[in-house]
């Protein structure tokens, strides 16, 4: 019971860390280059543990507080999120027996098809469209990811949690 | 670890419900984000959550601020001798400078007074420390730690020591959004020092720099030119610095010259601001014509309709809108 408890505060945990990381002020010139943690964290959940945790509703709660935190148009992270992990939910079983190259293709990928999304978002706004380099978080992210899988996974396997 | 078949994730085929759900959810956040655009009551939402906000935000921060207190602790004792006696002689000097600068104020103000006008050089200012989460990529803004309940106003300018940083463009209750000159939804109407002539400085798109984009073909503007608010929209108070600029180019469409500027406040290294509480001086569209009709005992309260609604007549809705309000302070008036 308690070893269950305790894995819900991991995972709890985890997102809210995830939701500081994106906050965390860097030098004016990384900042194209920041990944979009919220997003890796919860793909991470997503494969890992699939419907069990992370569901639609769960991705939309998520993605308004980081709306919230970031103090953009209210529901433009909850809309990313959710089609994130909708598209990650359904190719799970695949997904996850990836080999991590072909894992990390796929992050890149479904990274991009969020940019791509925040992009007619914005136009929708009526926002100016942004500088080439912005696209340079996706892949910044994207490298990051077998890192971040890897460590999260040996955490948890350490920790023994599910 | 043998693998269950799960009948909710089947291999190929997605179930409808699934879809269902995420048209759902994707109508959900579409009905927020309109609502949140046309600003109805969202911000109320806001507003309340900022209880929570705030200190996270300070969470976020402390990796910033952990590194500056370090690199005080760690300084080296002659460098801190140096940079002391340095800033004695800056001190020094300032003080010199600022007591010929108050001689020099207090004879404009006796001239002023003279003419009988009722501008004063005094600046109401509320002096800000800058939180400094800076949230976009496109986007530059920062926090201050000063709001509502300092009395701060949305629409306040900001200024440093070396010219306008921006303006307050959302209030919280311990805290304020500035948006900096720079952002590429700002425009400041500004006037090039040596010539008088008006004009339009907008933030840049992908640089920390102002563009000018319609400066008339046969202007005079070089390379090397100050900027000073002009103080016409209403908004910014004549006379700041805004900029210097460093290049001039004919546009695209060939019908005007395009000047770029830098900044003169210092946008990436202000770590203290002014906020500003004066009105700007009525500069710009003549103030609406008292009405000539009955006599001047039976107007109501004369001397305030003239005021109050000059300050917010050229294209300053008051209205919380955030980047409409931006984007309408720098509205030719022509």
């Amino acid at each position: 019971m308690s070893r269950q408890r305790l894995s819900f505060w991991w995972f709890v945990g985890t997102l809210a860390a995830s939701l500081v990381l994106m906050l965390v002020p860097l030098p004016h010139v990384l900042d194209a280059f920041k990944p979009y943690w919220p997003a890796l964290v919860l793909l991470y959940w997503a494969l890992e543990s699939g419907e069990q945790r992370v569901t639609l509703g769960l991705a939309f709660l998520f993605g308004l507080c980081a709306d919230l935190l970031t103090g953009v148009l209210l529901g433009e992270q909850a809309v990313r999120l959710c089609v994130l992990v909708f598209i990650a939910l359904r190719f799970r079983s695949r997904l996850r027996f990836f080999p991590m190259w072909q894992q990390t293709l796929a992050v890149l990928a479904l990274l991009l098809n969020d940019r791509f999304l925040l992009l007619v978002v914005r136009a929708f706004a009526g926002e100016s469209t942004p500088p080439a380099l912005w696209w340079a978080s996706p892949f910044v992210s994207a490298v990051l990811w077998p890192f971040l899988f890897l460590l999260l996974d040996d955490l948890r396997m350490r920790l023994r949690l599910q | 670890m043998p693998l269950a078949r799960e009948e909710s994730s089947p291999l190929f085929a997605g179930t409808a419900a699934g879809t269902l759900r995420l048209m759902f959810y994707l109508a959900l956040a579409m009905v927020l984000m309109v609502l949140d655009h046309r600003n109805g009551w969202l911000w109320r939402l806001r507003y309340a959550t900022a209880i929570v906000v705030e200190p996270v935000y300070r969470l976020a921060s402390l990796p910033a601020d952990g590194f500056h207190a370090l690199s005080v602790a760690f300084a080296d004792r002659r460098l801190l001798t140096e940079q002391n006696q340095r800033l004695r002689e800056d001190l020094l000097l300032a003080n010199a400078k600022l007591n010929r600068m108050a001689a020099v104020a207090e004879q404009n103000q006796r001239l002023k007074e003279l003419l009988d006008t009722q501008h004063s050089l005094e600046l109401h200012v509320q002096m800000a420390r800058v939180i400094g989460v800076d949230m976009g990529a496109s986007r530059h803004r920062m926090m201050i730690n000063l709001g509502a309940r300092d009395g701060i106003k949305s629409g306040q300018p900001v200024i440093d020591a070396h010219g306008v940083v921006g303006q307050i463009v959302e209030v919280l209750p311990n805290s304020a959004l500035v948006m900096l000159v720079t952002d590429p939804d700002h425009a400041v109407p500004v006037m090039i020092q040596r010539t008088g002539l008006r004009t339009i400085a907008y933030g840049s798109r992908n640089s920390q720099q102002l563009s000018l984009p319609n400066v008339p073909m046969a202007a005079d503007v070089h390379a090397g030119d100050k900027l000073l608010t002009s103080g016409l929209g209403g908004r910014f108070p004549q006379g700041f610095p805004v900029g210097e600029i460093g290049s001039v180019v004919p546009s695209a469409s060939g019908m005007f010259l395009e000047a770029h500027a830098a900044p003169s406040a210092d946008l990436d290294r202000a770590d203290e601001v002014l906020v500003l509480h004066d009105l700007p001086e009525p500069a710009g569209p003549p103030p609406p014509a008292a009405p000539v009709g009955p006599p001047a005992s039976e107007a109501p309260a004369p001397a305030s309709t003239a005021a109050l609604p000059h300050a917010t007549v050229p294209g300053t809705p008051t209205t919380s809108a955030r980047a409409a309000a931006a984007q309408t302070i720098g509205t030719p008036s022509t």
